[in-house]
């Protein structure tokens, strides 16, 4: 589609308006564009100014003498709670939670898109209702049942360290997450995975079935080596989602030394003890948004098309 | 797909058929999707009805399983603004209208106009659409941090302006109770906005040229242009959207904890909120579990219609 100028204005002294409407466009837009960048753009000054300067001075200044302090005392000195050693701790909690819970949910989803699509059975379509209505509840739902199982998984966790001395990971805020974050987030790699091999042709799966290869051996010669951009969108998708989860941390892992980097991060913000420090602050922030900021930098195309798979069904 | 199924018909007398080995094989694709199954059945919808069932009875600071009937729903509806103390209940679902109307009504808007815009055969559209789009890759957390900071009438935009001497403006709304879900509103449609906007656009790029050059011959103008045919060729992007912001504005938490820690005296609440401090703070499980049924139906009228539709077998 086009700028559409109408066949009247253009015969009463058009390119007058045209340029106008150009102006008035670029103008809108550009607004809007300072809009959306303002709060990162304040977020990202304040924690490179001092004390002084933020009560001194204008919050859309620069900083007049730059300083880095702020975020080293984010990463390694500021209180979350009771202990006072910075966010670096909790932001590698959130590493040690993500990476498995991705990987964990996105090999299932594969499988199961591969199962749906490939070996379809009586009922599938219902299987698939059923796991991609999961997808969407709220998940107040389901918080109390899990914090009930969590915590009997975790005192048999200590029955059993008592008994061979080691717990298997039960009771373990950070495995209880990936759990939490596996069965949570299925739903949506399934239907990611599904919606893609749908398009995947059916004849090259028959064409392998009938040369007697089997089910594992299709999945890992033809569908794996032809799913990179649904991997690449699936795992962004699914970092981004758990990376930024707040309920379920904040549920499952509200305190102590394995919260992750979101609930951290909002304790350091609303701890009402001493001199808030607005810079020390913003930095936290900064480095919690980093990561998904970076993989939106670097992959915004597959960013963008994992929203969109998760909002257009077909 | 009912290509795969034939052939495994035609392929099945091959194989011997009493063995073991080849019934595993034909079951082998519902076993490795079964785990996941049994999970979602579990997990979701066992843990759903056992919700429901804590929401039937008396429980308080742990689960009670002795069924008491209603008295949970009845405390949430019986408890108004008139009591003492009034309703937070009625506060948390006054504010759920109020942003949930307004955030996507203003998400459609404004992203249907800035897809429109940018539809204009733009220079720089480029790095103007990632700006638009970044704050969708940001938590809640810190969209609330960021605005909090920037709505802070002591530190942030109201300062700003009184420095460059505009001293009578005055904004407040963070700590003003009747106003403070309003800022909810404005930061949760500054981090959706753009994904709406990013649908619209794909939309706006499906859409035939061809229809457009001939209503454009027909004489229409831009403006009736877009709302005759484009508008209308839209319509299920607006469903898509309007789901999309409808599941995401029903589960919103994150937002209002990190923005107003719940604003004074509980007004920035949500169900969610509600139902989280009911739950684990205020140790009125039952409450908090009857609040969480009524969340799930309230998504559960929107979503499974919506779903419905686009499941059923679309005649090939």
């Amino acid at each position: 589609m086009s700028a559409v100028t109408t066949p009247a204005r253009q015969a009463s002294g058009g390119v007058n308006v045209k340029v106008i409407n150009r102006i008035v466009i670029y103008g809108l837009l550009a607004l809007f564009a300072l809009f959306y960048l303002m709060p990162l753009f304040v977020m990202l000054v304040t924690s490179f100014k001092t004390m002084d300067e933020i009560q001194n001075g204008n919050m859309l200044a620069l900083p007049r003498a730059p300083t880095f302090d702020p975020w080293l005392k984010a990463w390694g000195e500021t209180c979350v709670g009771l202990t006072c050693a910075g966010i670096k701790g909790y932001f590698w909690n959130s590493i040690k939670m993500v990476v498995p819970a991705v990987l964990i949910s996105t090999m299932l989803g594969a499988l199961n898109g591969y199962v749906l699509t490939k070996w379809r059975f009586r009922g599938a379509t219902l299987v698939f209702g059923l796991m991609l209505f999961a997808c969407f509840i709220p998940f107040q739902s389901v918080l109390l049942p899990m914090a009930t199982i969590l915590g009997s998984l975790g005192r048999f966790g200590v029955t059993l360290q008592n008994a061979t001395g080691t717990s298997f990971g039960l009771g373990n805020p950070t495995v209880n997450l990936v759990f939490v974050h596996v069965v949570y987030g299925i739903g949506f790699t399934t239907l990611f995975f599904r919606n893609y091999y749908e398009a995947f042709p059916t004849e090259l799966v028959k064409a392998a079935q009938v040369d007697g290869a089997s089910f594992f051996q299709i999945f890992r010669r033809i569908m794996l080596p032809n799913s990179m951009p649904i991997f690449v969108v699936t795992v962004i998708y699914q970092f981004t989602n758990i990376w930024n989860d707040f309920l379920f941390a904040s549920a499952y892992a509200g305190t102590g030394d394995a919260m992750p980097m979101t609930v951290a991060l909002n304790n350091v913000v609303n701890t009402s003890t001493g001199v808030v420090e607005y810079n020390v602050n913003m930095a936290a922030a900064m480095i919690a948004a980093l990561p998904t900021l970076l993989v939106y930098v670097l992959a915004g195309r597959y960013f963008v098309r994992g929203l969109m798979a998760g909002a257009v069904k077909g | 797909m009912s290509t795969v199924a034939t052939s495994q018909i035609k392929l099945t007398p091959e194989r011997p058929r009493a063995s073991v080995r080849s019934h595993l094989q034909d079951a082998l694709p519902k076993i490795v999707l079964a785990p996941s199954f049994a999970i979602t059945i579990v997990f979701v919808y066992g843990f759903i009805l056992w919700t429901v069932y804590l929401s039937f009875t008396n429980s308080k600071t742990f689960p009670s399983y002795v069924i008491t009937g209603s008295r949970a729903y009845q405390r949430l509806w019986g408890w108004t603004f008139d009591t003492d103390p009034p309703s937070s209940w009625y506060t948390s679902i006054t504010n759920m209208g109020i942003f949930g109307f307004l955030y996507i009504a203003i998400c459609l808007a404004l992203g249907l106009f800035l897809a429109i815009l940018l539809d204009q055969k733009i220079r720089g559209e480029g790095v103007l659409r990632p700006i638009y789009l970044y704050p969708m890759a940001l938590s809640f957390i810190v969209t609330g941090v960021a605005w909090k900071w920037f709505l802070d009438p002591g530190l942030g935009l109201e300062q700003t302006l009184h420095q460059w001497g505009w001293t009578s403006f005055h904004f407040d709304w963070i700590k003003n109770k009747d106003f403070v879900i309003y800022t909810v509103v404005i930061a949760g449609v500054w981090q959706a906005s753009g994904f709406i906007m990013a649908m619209f656009l794909a939309g706006l790029r499906g859409i035939d040229g061809e229809i457009m050059k001939a209503a454009q011959i027909d004489g229409a103008t831009t403006f009736q242009l877009y709302r005759r045919i484009v508008i209308p060729l839209l319509r299920p992007i607006f469903l898509s959207a309007f789901i999309v912001l409808a599941h995401l504005a029903i589960k919103s938490y994150d937002l209002v904890v990190a923005l107003t820690s719940g604003g004074p005296g509980g007004s920035a609440w949500l169900p969610s909120n509600f139902m989280y401090e009911y739950t684990f703070k205020r140790n009125e499980m039952a409450v908090g579990s009857a609040s969480a049924v009524i969340m799930l139906m309230t998504i559960v009228a929107i979503i499974v219609p919506y779903l419905y539709s686009e499941l059923r077998e679309k005649p090939r």
